[in-house]
């Protein structure tokens, strides 16, 4: 089939450039590395203070840490796709017959690629520290950043598209990103937080992911918030998708 | 190969309307090489990102390659090859990946893309750096990947944006080469380019295009014609200005211009012209600094349709 054909080749491509450049592969695998050795020990101390939800430290940060991996990771993609429209090579794809949608679901399944991988290096990290995985809790986990990362890569490789220049992508996608991150509840349980903030975070898609990768991870598996974080996040993917290959196939004028 | 009527483009900008390209008529014939020569923003690139489907037309109709532009784009992309004037090849890739991707995305399967990659290196002379990444190429060796990037797949039509544009001497001559060699196997080439001398050299068929409009079609031999007879140019020392009065009203002289405090004569016959010249102006007491007589070129041409030279708008 010439989709899945176009996007294997495009996804080939993209991870062969990924991995030809050390500094990108070597930043990946510290950054959740820096988070677990220099964040999640001040945790340790909050842990007992009231409203604080139950399973342990870990169990409680390492599941919100992976969503915002996957938020961070995401959200960076669009410069290299603006260092590479100016090199010209997506015009040339799109006079080539290559499947638009192929364009940009190659390169969102390597971002999944690296997001994944980095997911679980940090939770194989985390378990010397008292992180306590579940089979489930993990492909859970790993299912919820693959649509984050499918969702969110795919907004920013159409918003690289619109604006064509890092100086207004980096603006844009920082200070989209902060207030989503806030608003997760990914550094702090949103249970900590005053009713208001609680009540704006519910408009957070992301906060729905970051409920139901705690849930999974302290044992509440068959929650109906996991199911809602997980059908929030699909459609966050589908919407993302179709915003991102509509770009894809437009005059890049 | 291509026949386009009307085709017009016009991009909407915050301080009104831009016509790019304001109704071009064109007929390229298969197996010719054509060439649109323009000064910076007469619209070349607009039209060829057109004729390859990249921007959508604003009116008019354009067949390329046999399909319909408009309602067969997918058809026109698999028959046609085009290069960008900035280029197409990634820095972090090397010269041989980007041929071959661009070959798998053409359907080819890994043999035989593998295969006509190594081919093109090549022909192209760029065995030796083909596995190396694209920033190490040197400005020809980019410029040679993107037009081999552009065959890869064999392609009926080549778009060429500026093959020649920034390259050297030696480098320029290597592209003619190339281009020629692909009008001998049978490809037609459409290419733009700022060069007058280029498009002399190169192509069969020539349209000249200023401000988004055509305005002169024809072979390099046709055009030249149109400007029929000679070009006598006089370098008088001082202002032009006395030489231009007493010239003005001569008969033997059809058209006089002065551009660079010289004068540009149109005249029937050179021979004849310019011992008149030299009387008239000797008798007036007016030193000659230069005399020059030529064959018409298509600066001429180009001078004559748009009452600029090319050569002053080009960079
Ligand atoms: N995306 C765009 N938005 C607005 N105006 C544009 C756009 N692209 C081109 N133009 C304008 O259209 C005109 C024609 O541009 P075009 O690039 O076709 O010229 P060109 O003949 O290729 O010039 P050059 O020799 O410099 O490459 C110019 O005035 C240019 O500013
Ligand atoms: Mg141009």
């Amino acid at each position: 089939m010439k989709l899945l054909r176009d996007t294997w080749l495009m996804f080939v491509r993209y991870f062969l450039i990924f991995i030809g450049n050390p500094a990108w592969v070597i930043i990946g695998v510290i950054q959740p590395v820096l988070y677990l050795l220099l964040f999640a020990p001040l945790l340790k101390s909050i842990v007992h203070i009231p409203g604080f939800p139950p399973g342990g430290a870990y169990n409680v940060f390492v599941p919100g840490l992976l969503i915002q991996l996957g938020l961070f990771g995401a959200s960076g993609v669009g410069f290299g796709l603006i260092d590479e429209l100016r090199s010209g090579v997506i015009e040339r794809f799109r006079v080539t017959p290559v499947s638009r949608l192929a364009l940009l679901l190659g390169r969102a399944c390597r971002d999944i690629l690296t997001l994944l991988i980095q997911s679980l290096i940090l939770m194989g990290l985390a378990i010397p520290f008292g992180l306590q995985p579940t089979f489930l809790g993990v492909v859970v986990m790993l299912g919820l950043v693959a649509l984050i990362g499918l969702g969110m890569s795919s907004l920013a490789y159409a918003a690289a598209l619109a604006l064509k220049d890092e100086n207004s992508y980096a603006p844009l996608v920082f200070t989209l990103s902060l207030p989503l991150l806030l608003l997760s509840g990914v550094l702090l349980p949103l249970q900590l937080a005053p009713q208001w903030l609680q009540d704006i975070a519910k408009a957070n898609p992301l906060s729905y992911a970051v409920t139901a990768a705690r849930d999974v991870f302290n044992g509440n598996g068959g929650s109906p918030d996991v199911w809602k974080g997980l059908a929030i996040m699909a459609a966050l993917a589908i919407v993302g998708i179709a915003i991102g290959a509509r770009r894809f196939s437009r005059a890049i004028a | 190969m291509i026949h386009t009527k009307g085709l017009r483009r016009t991009f909407k900008g915050r301080r009104g309307a831009v016509e790019a390209v304001a109704g071009v008529d064109l007929d390229v014939l298969g197996g010719q090489t054509f060439g649109f020569l323009g000064p910076n923003g007469a619209g070349k690139t607009t039209t060829l990102r057109m004729l390859s489907t990249l921007l959508p037309v604003t009116s008019g109709q354009a067949t390329v390659a046999g399909c319909d532009l408009r309602h067969q784009p997918a058809k026109v992309r698999e028959r046609i090859g085009y290069v960008s004037q900035e280029g197409s090849s990634y820095s972090e890739v090397t010269g041989r990946r980007e041929l071959t991707m661009q070959g798998r995305l053409y359907g080819m399967n890994r043999a035989v893309a593998d295969k006509r990659a190594a081919e093109l290196l090549e022909t192209l002379e760029l065995t030796d750096c083909g596995d190396r990444k694209t920033k190490t190429y040197s400005g020809g060796q980019k410029r040679r990947l993107d037009v081999g990037i552009g065959l890869m797949h064999l392609p009926d039509l080549l778009f060429l944006d500026e093959p020649t544009t920034g390259l050297d001497p030696q480098s320029r001559a290597r592209m003619w080469d190339e281009v020629r060699r692909l009008r001998e196997s049978g490809t037609t080439v459409f290419l733009t380019t700022h060069y007058l001398e280029e498009a002399d050299a190169l192509c069969d068929r020539i349209a000249i295009i200023d401000h988004g409009r055509i305005v002169a079609e024809g072979t390099p031999e046709e055009l030249k014609r149109e400007i029929a007879g000679d070009v006598v140019l006089v370098g008088p020392e001082g202002s032009p200005d006395k030489a231009r009065d007493i010239l003005k009203g001569q008969d033997f002289i059809r058209e006089l211009t002065v551009e660079n405090e010289v004068l540009r004569l149109y005249v029937d016959r050179g021979e004849t012209a310019l011992p008149q010249i030299i009387r008239l102006l000797d008798g007036a007491g007016i030193n000659l600094a230069t005399l020059s007589l030529h064959r018409p070129s298509l600066d001429d041409v180009f001078f004559r349709k748009t009452g600029r030279s090319l050569r002053e708008t080009a960079p």
